[in-house]
């Protein structure tokens, strides 16, 4: 296929977003910080345009740029729910950053630039593009993360990020050189044709390091460290994007490698994502327990489901990938939902972040705590609500694919983590009031009513995304 | 009407007054008044819509009725819902008890009205669907869906300890409702279809049974709920309101026994033969045990609560006996007990409204001042106790008939539990009506309102109804227990058969 028609289908998004990228940076330049909501606005119009680029098209699948980059149903799938959370991202950090003086124009741009390497990743289909795209994504998060950089915290979190990133990335890193070694190829399809039967030792060693790698950015435990420090120290808005897109592009890409680069010794994986899935699970229930600021609650939160994730992926069926599809969907909607609700919390002007800050919500604004109670019931998975739906289809593959046994730790430790989220709904409906929040922002509240009203009423009409899903998880088999 | 059926329209009608109860704005009276009563016309017009559905149904049918299905999410959750002679009878227990409780609540709850209507509007809704739903995953959503309004309803309009005791419900029944999950998924490994017409005629290992029958017993065992996990359920009726402790008791906890019914028994047979005396065992404790910590109760609320954990005894006994007596008797048993226990938490509502303390020693001598309360409490007294001439005795005599059959020496112990209950229904019902009237704060208690008997009407004349004329109620579910046991039985011969070759 030749040059631009190329570059006019199947790359459109991503071409979209960068050349947006760099005109954006060209307004920056031009005009400062000024410029700030003039960039914000236009990053959005551009994550809007890279979503229509995907949604309307009519592309068959293709393979592209001598098989390094995949252009299916799954990467459109994901890609979709990563720039939905991207786009949501930005319409939370407009009101934090002006008020916290942070309103500089690279903000936009950076989260530009890291979503633009989430579509890299979650389309590579080979190690070369695996490592480009999650480098590109992970240096601009590293920014990101310090983008307080007058602040303590934020530093604290910048750094840690930083260095334990780089640590993983190195892992990654090394086990992709191994995979290459024993396999003579980087392409996901060839080191899946290389390996039939019995794996060498060497295939297992950078096996374990390349999911160790992806493990650190999805925070799926034991690789979970960072996470509650730098989900604690980041700026809000940040720790929503960490939070949402970007283990969404993490999971993806762990999928994609799974399924495709080694079904052959599909056996040898699975006790890994199983393990990982189960410490995951349970370290998310009891960790949570004990945890006073709503920001660090919501981080062994997000571990606790990224335990789920990898219990729909180790059943390593369509059945699997489907529901993982699904749960990040959910995912995304309930952590953009919680964390707009965090960003609601403020008073007298400055950011509150413990829970107990909640006492009473539901008198002093009934709808926010309203929003917010059908949120934590949907983190615990109580149906109607969509974070049920995305366990069920979860746990079904998982039980079809006999294993019932994870299933049911899954099911316990996410009983045992109902206990935190009814702490809240707890203190907002049975505690007297604490002081009133500030008046919120038109974008905060609208984030918040629409994520929770896509929880509350996705049962109604479930098939068009039901059906997407479905076709996604069959593109990678 | 999009093709969705009578049984659709009784289940969501709740949702549409509760709709239009959120658009009212404002804490003025009026507006409090238009609430009450567009919840309570709701509910009203449900139960009217039952009716019709209880008039459609033909009892002489052991087949599912009214059946309507849409694909929905495909294989694994399909919507579909239908009635059997098992559930149409809970479903109108639902109907008709809800509009009551609501109309209860009319004085008593006056701050949050528009949100407590709404949650009980939502909590009819899920309620009924438990009752109609005939997807296993469907039922599990209703199943579980219901653990929202009531855990609202317990925290927010609670008493004291309301905090402890809603998280306690929760969190109880969502442990035990998770593992069932899990056996749902197992099971539609197994068959490729969570329909439940369908899995009631599959057949599972009985390996794979005794697993299954135990993730559901975890579920319902609590729900139930059966010594030793019981203790939920004294805390969370103790800190309820009075239409909460109602709903709890009189809908909520028939949810278990319907489980059993619906899916215990018919779809694991073998090991519901192999766990029987398990359940047995259990039952006869609860019966006896929880008999005894009732008659040292302080609380009046929590000694009904205990007597309900021993009337649910009676429940799970008679059903695992298999014998049409035992399971006609413990249907009987759980309609009986659901007007009378929610009757019984209404009249304690009563004396609460007025003197807000639910200690049995604050109160003595009533009968002097409230003439018509005496006898109402007594017809529900004596109906609890399972006197003749009551609703209540009907079942537990068939439940005691059954159990004999089955087993002596389990209907020898169950027996002495009838003893007991009447020991500590009649004793609260003398320190609480009789004697003279000593304390000074119960000088000028006021006799029961025309509001209350109102309440109390229909429940007085249901109670004695079916207590001389129970043949509505039996009729209702004949055909389905008939169909139950000799399935059951040719099950079991096969299983029989097929390991004696």
């Amino acid at each position: 296929m030749s040059f631009f028609p190329l570059l006019a289908h199947h790359f459109l998004p991503e071409v979209v977003l960068f050349v947006g990228l760099l005109a954006l940076i060209l307004v920056g330049a031009w005009r400062g910080d000024r410029a700030f909501a003039l960039v914000t606005e236009l990053a959005v119009g551009v994550l809007g345009l890279a979503i229509i680029a995907i949604v309307f098209s009519t592309r068959p699948e293709e393979s592209l740029f001598e098989g390094a980059y995949m252009d299916d149903a799954f990467s459109r799938f994901l890609k979709v729910v990563a720039l939905v959370s991207s786009l949501g991202t930005l319409l939370l950090s407009v009101d934090f950053l002006r008020r916290a003086r942070l309103d500089r124009f690279e903000f936009p741009i950076l989260v530009l630039l890291a979503t633009l390497g989430m579509l890299l990743l979650i389309s590579a289909d080979n190690l070369i593009a695996l490592y480009l795209g999650l480098e590109l994504m992970s240096l601009a998060l590293y920014v990101l993360a310090a983008f307080a950089r007058d602040d303590g915290r934020a530093s604290e979190a910048g750094l840690k990020y930083f260095v334990l990133g780089a640590l993983s990335s190195g892992m990654l890193l090394y086990g992709a050189s191994l995979l290459y070694g024993f396999a003579g190829t980087v392409s996901f399809s060839g080191i899946g044709a290389a390996l039939t039967g019995s794996a060498p030792l060497g295939v297992i060693f950078g096996l374990v390091f390349v999911l160790a790698g992806l493990a650190f950015k999805m925070s799926a435990a034991p690789f979970h460290m960072w996470t509650p420090d730098v989900y604690e120290g980041a700026p809000t808005p940040v720790t929503a994007f960490f939070a949402s897109a970007a283990k969404i592009a993490a999971v993806a890409v762990a999928a994609r490698i799974l399924v495709t680069a080694f079904p052959g010794i599909a056996g040898s994986w699975k006790q890994i994502v199983v393990a990982l899935a189960i410490i995951s699970t349970v370290l998310g229930a009891f960790a949570a327990i004990g945890q006073q600021n709503i920001k660090r609650l919501m981080a062994y939160s997000s571990i606790g489901h990224m335990g789920f994730v990898l219990i729909g992926l180790a059943a390593g069926t369509p059945g699997g990938v489907k529901g993982v599809a699904i749960y990040l969907v959910m995912y995304a909607a309930m952590t953009l939902g919680a964390f707009a609700a965090i960003l609601n919390m403020r008073v007298d002007g400055k950011p509150v972040e413990n829970i107990s800050d909640l006492a009473g919500l539901s008198r002093r604004d009934g709808t926010m705590a309203f929003f917010l109670a059908m949120l934590m019931f949907s983190l615990t998975g109580i149906p109607p609500l969509g974070g049920f739906f995305a366990k069920y289809f979860v746990l079904l593959p998982a039980v079809e694919a006999g294993l019932a046994w994870l299933a049911v730790i899954g099911v316990l430790a996410s009983a045992v983590s109902a206990y935190y989220y009814l702490r809240v709904i707890k203190i907002m409906y049975f505690d007297e009031p604490a002081p009133a929040f500030d008046p919120a922002p038109l974008t905060q509240s609208g984030v918040l009513a629409l994520s929770t009203i896509f929880l509350l009423g996705f049962w109604l009409y479930p098939a068009p995304l039901m059906e997407a899903a479905g076709a996604a998880a069959q593109s990678l088999f | 009407m999009l093709g969705f059926g009578l049984l659709s329209g009784v289940t969501f009608l709740p949702l549409v007054g509760a709709a239009f109860i959120l658009t009212q704005r404002g804490e003025d009276e009026a507006t409090l008044r238009n609430i009450r009563w567009a919840a309570f016309a709701t509910t009203l017009a449900t139960f009217a819509l039952s009716l019709v559905a209880w008039q459609r149904f033909d009892a002489a049918s052991p087949e599912f009725q009214l059946v309507e299905e849409h694909a929905w999410f495909g294989a694994g959750l399909v919507y579909k819902m239908g009635v059997d002679g098992f559930s149409i009878p809970f479903v109108l227990l639902t109907t008709f008890l809800t509009p009551i409780a609501i109309y209860a609540s009319f004085e008593s709850v006056t701050k949050r009205v528009a949100a407590y209507m709404v949650a009980f509007l939502v909590l009819e809704t899920l309620m009924i669907g438990v009752f109609c739903a005939l997807d296993l995953v469907l039922f599990y959503l209703f199943f579980e869906g219901g653990l929202i309004p009531m855990f609202l309803i317990i925290g927010i309009w609670g008493g004291k300890r309301r905090v402890y005791a809603s998280f306690k419900f929760f969190l109880y029944t969502l442990a035990g409702s998770l593992l069932m999950l899990v056996a749902i998924l197992a099971m539609y490994r197994q068959t490729g279809t969570t329909d439940i017409t369908v899995l009631l005629k599959s057949h599972f290992a009985p390996q794979l049974q005794t697993w299954l029958w135990l993730a559901f017993f975890a579920s319902f065992a609590v729900k139930m709920p059966m010594w030793p996990v019981h203790t939920w359920q004294p805390d969370a009726h103790v800190e309820a309101p009075t239409a909460g402790s109602v709903i709890l008791a009189a809908i909520l906890l028939k949810m278990g026994g319907y489980g059993f019914i619906r899916f215990s028994l018919p779809m694991f047979p073998d090991a519901s033969a192999l766990f029987a005396p398990l359940v047995y065992a259990l039952s006869v404790i609860a019966i006896i045990y929880t008999s005894l910590v009732a008659l040292v109760q302080e609380d009046i609320k929590k000694l009904i609560a205990y007597s309900s954990v021993a009337h649910m005894g009676f429940v799970t006994m008679g059903l695992f006996t298999l014998t049409p007596q035992g399971v006609q008797g413990a249907m009987f048993v759980m309609i009986s007990h659901g007007l009378v226990s929610g009757a019984l938490f209404l009249c304690v509502g009563v004396i609460y409204d007025r003197m807000h303390t639910r200690e049995i020693a604050a109160y003595g001598g009533l009968v002097n001042r409230m003439p018509l309360y005496a006898f109402v409490l007594m017809v529900f007294t004596l109906a609890n106790v399972g006197l003749p001439g009551t609703s209540g005795f009907v079942g537990e005599f068939l439940a005691l008939v059954g159990t004999f059959k089955a087993n002596d020496w389990v209907a020898l112990f169950a027996t002495s539990g009838v003893i007991l209950s009447a020991a500590y229904a009649l004793y609260l019902y003398r320190r609480v009506i009789f004697g003279a009237l000593e304390k000074a704060s119960l000088k000028d208690i006021a006799d029961l309102t025309p509001r209350e008997i109102a309440i109390f009407a229909p429940l007085v004349l249901l109670t004695i109804y079916y207590g001389v004329h129970p043949q509505p109620v039996i009729d209702a579910s004949a055909s389905s227990v008939a169909h139950l046991i000799s399935t059951h039985s040719a099950l079991l011969d096969a299983a029989r058969l097929a390991s004696a070759h």
